[in-house]
């Protein structure tokens, strides 16, 4: 990551951009690409959730679908039952953020390769996947709302003013409240990479034996990055959920799990700007390739994926920030370089070097003289 | 007087390899210790037993009395054992002041570790490359950084993975100031090969061979000894 990446002037950069775009596009936008626009927030949220554990802790999960689904799944049962989306709103971050602790100890403590985690994430996603789609049948109801099998659950209320059921948010409101949660997502995300539990999950991404040596449990940090992204996912379904007053089982699906993946590479590992770039972009091209029927779609943006695989292998937010670093050293005078190769001996060395030679070599000669 | 690292009858074996003989070793507070013999003596191993990156098949291991051996993984460190290895174990991706700093600040606060990461890197020489990548540097500035990073959290042990492999003289010389500069306050173990480095720093040497432990003494008469000659070199004692 690039100097400019780390500091706070790209994260107010970031902000500016996104309170500029939450409160400017409601003003040039009718309601349908508004609505558009909160989908997109909604999917850059759940694209910051794996971008942040796969980025920065080194976790790739290929189930972040799972915890998006269950996040829509809860909010929508809970809503259901409840009436008021106050706690159903709460209970669609905190069950996938228990779901995804209780499988991050199985996997972290159970010291699992990162083979295994990658098949477990996936499996764990498959089988909700199917799980929820075999519950068609009327029987298959939590409370008083039915799961609805392929079906999905319908008509779901949408939130509402905390404690007023009759106030429920519109479209308008939707939106602002899901850039509000993208944008402080990505501030809590920022101070945390800046804290001391931030930088011990980046160090032990980079090296875990030597986090264990310092005396870190890595499996502790790794813990907790992995439940928070699955809140942030949770958080994403919940909004998701609202966004289309419906979810069904095909957001477990493998497609979507893959998608994330794709948004993170795109947009570029070990940023919190690349996966939202990265997953808007997508997002983007898959709809407007959609409205034309020259070429398929799906090979037309597989074709675009490999080809930008290859030539922007880190994405194209840190692949623009190494173009804009090296213009700013180009445009700006240099600082004077701390090269590695100007090597500044510790204050207390002495200045004289030892003049006599290692011992073992005095005692190679020996040998060999009376081997001669 | 309760030594600060005590080995009784430490054991390690890998299938049919016995990596660790019977080992007793004992190093008091504020000592420092060598720790020589010919590849695969077993000295590497017996660091992964003192920092619980191994478990002893049988034996045990007491810091300051109580028995560390089946401690997790990050406990030793926490109880205050720390380890330069024999390749420099850094977060390559992170700054050499991130580094020294995820050392200082485990016990300390923000500012106290900033404080101490300032401090040791000037100990160690490091302050002008404290914004450098640690993936970038040179072998010498890594194995110094290392040490920043051990020295950082204030251990009352030591341990030192040849710290001196690689390094030019002049390197080793400055190495050797910086180990009995830190011996002051921590004890220390170092495990090297070079007997020059060993004269320069330590008083007692102990000869591992085979996975055991064959003799201690002076560096001069473990030297001199014929048995260890042989060891190094294959050649039988006169």
């Amino acid at each position: 990551m690039n100097r400019f990446a780390q500091s706070w002037m790209s994260a107010a950069l970031v902000l500016a951009i996104g309170v500029a775009l939450m409160f400017g596009l409601p003003g040039v936008m009718d309601d349908y690409t508004l609505l558009q626009g909160t989908i997109y927030a909604v999917m850059a949220l759940l694209g910051v959730s794996l971008g942040f554990i796969w980025g920065f802790g080194g976790i790739l999960c290929f189930g972040q679908a799972a915890f998006f689904g269950i996040g829509s799944y809860t909010y929508a049962i809970a809503v259901v039952n409840m009436g008021d989306s106050t706690v159903p709103f709460m209970l669609a971050i905190a069950v996938p953020a228990l779901f995804a602790a209780i499988l991050g100890y199985v996997i972290f403590f159970g010291r699992l390769s990162d083979v295994y985690m990658g098949v477990i994430t996936l499996t764990v996603t498959l089988i909700l996947f199917n799980l929820i789609n075999s519950t068609a049948g009327p029987e298959w109801k939590i409370g008083v709302a039915p799961l609805g099998g392929f079906n999905g659950i319908p008509g779901i209320p949408t939130l509402n003013y905390p404690g007023k059921v009759d106030q429920a948010l519109s479209p308008l409101e939707l939106f602002y409240l899901t850039m509000a949660c993208l944008l402080i997502t990505y501030l809590g995300l920022r101070c945390l990479i800046s804290s001391k539990i931030g930088r011990v999950i980046i160090a032990a991404k980079e090296n875990e034996q030597r986090v264990l040596l310092l005396g870190y449990d890595a499996r502790l940090y790794k813990l907790f990055s992995f439940t928070l992204g699955g809140a942030i996912a949770g958080l994403a379904g919940c909004l998701f959920a609202n966004w289309g007053a419906f979810t069904s089982p095909t957001i477990f699906g493998l497609a979507q799990s893959a998608q994330i993946i794709i948004w993170v590479i795109v947009g570029g590992l070990g940023t919190l700007v690349g996966p939202m770039v990265g997953c808007i972009a997508i997002q983007w091209l898959t709809t407007q390739i959609g409205t034309q029927q020259i070429f398929n779609s799906n090979l037309v943006l597989g074709g675009i994926l490999v080809v930008f695989v290859l030539l922007v292998p880190r994405g194209v937010i840190p692949s623009l920030g190494i173009a804009l670093e090296w213009l700013w050293t180009r445009l700006m005078p240099r600082e004077s370089s701390s090269s590695p190769q100007t090597v500044t001996a510790p204050p207390i060395a002495p200045s004289r070097v030892p003049d006599t030679a290692p011992a073992t070599m005095v005692v190679v000669a020996t040998d060999e003289e009376q081997a001669a | 007087m309760t030594p600060l690292i005590e080995t009784r009858n430490l054991n390690v074996r890998f299938g049919g390899v016995h990596a660790t003989r019977d080992v007793n070793f004992t190093l008091a507070e504020a000592e420092l210790r060598c720790v020589i013999g010919p590849n695969g003596a077993g000295k590497s191993t017996f660091f992964k037993l003192l920092t619980g990156q191994v478990k002893p098949t049988s034996g045990q291991i007491l810091f300051r009395g109580r028995d560390i051996s089946r401690m997790k993984p990050h406990e030793p460190g926490r109880l205050g054992i720390g380890i330069k290895t024999q390749v420099p174990s850094l977060f390559n991706g992170l700054s050499v002041w991130e580094n020294v700093w995820l050392s200082a600040r485990r016990t300390n606060s923000a500012v106290r570790a900033n404080q101490i990461t300032g401090e040791t890197l000037e100990r160690v020489g490091m302050a002008a490359h404290r914004k450098t990548l640690a993936g970038l540097l040179s072998h010498g500035m890594r194995q110094w950084v290392e040490i920043g990073v051990v020295i950082a959290s204030d251990p009352p042990l030591i341990l030192l993975d040849e710290p001196a492999a690689g390094m030019s003289d002049s390197e080793v010389a400055r190495t050797a100031e910086l180990i009995l500069e830190i011996n002051r306050k921590h004890a220390l173990v170092v495990v090297e090969h070079d007997m020059n480095f060993i004269r320069m720093i330590a008083k007692t040497v102990t000869v591992l061979h085979q996975g055991a432990v064959i003799k201690e003494d002076t560096p001069d008469r473990i030297m001199s000894d014929p048995l260890i000659q042989q060891i190094y070199l294959g050649k039988k004692p006169q």
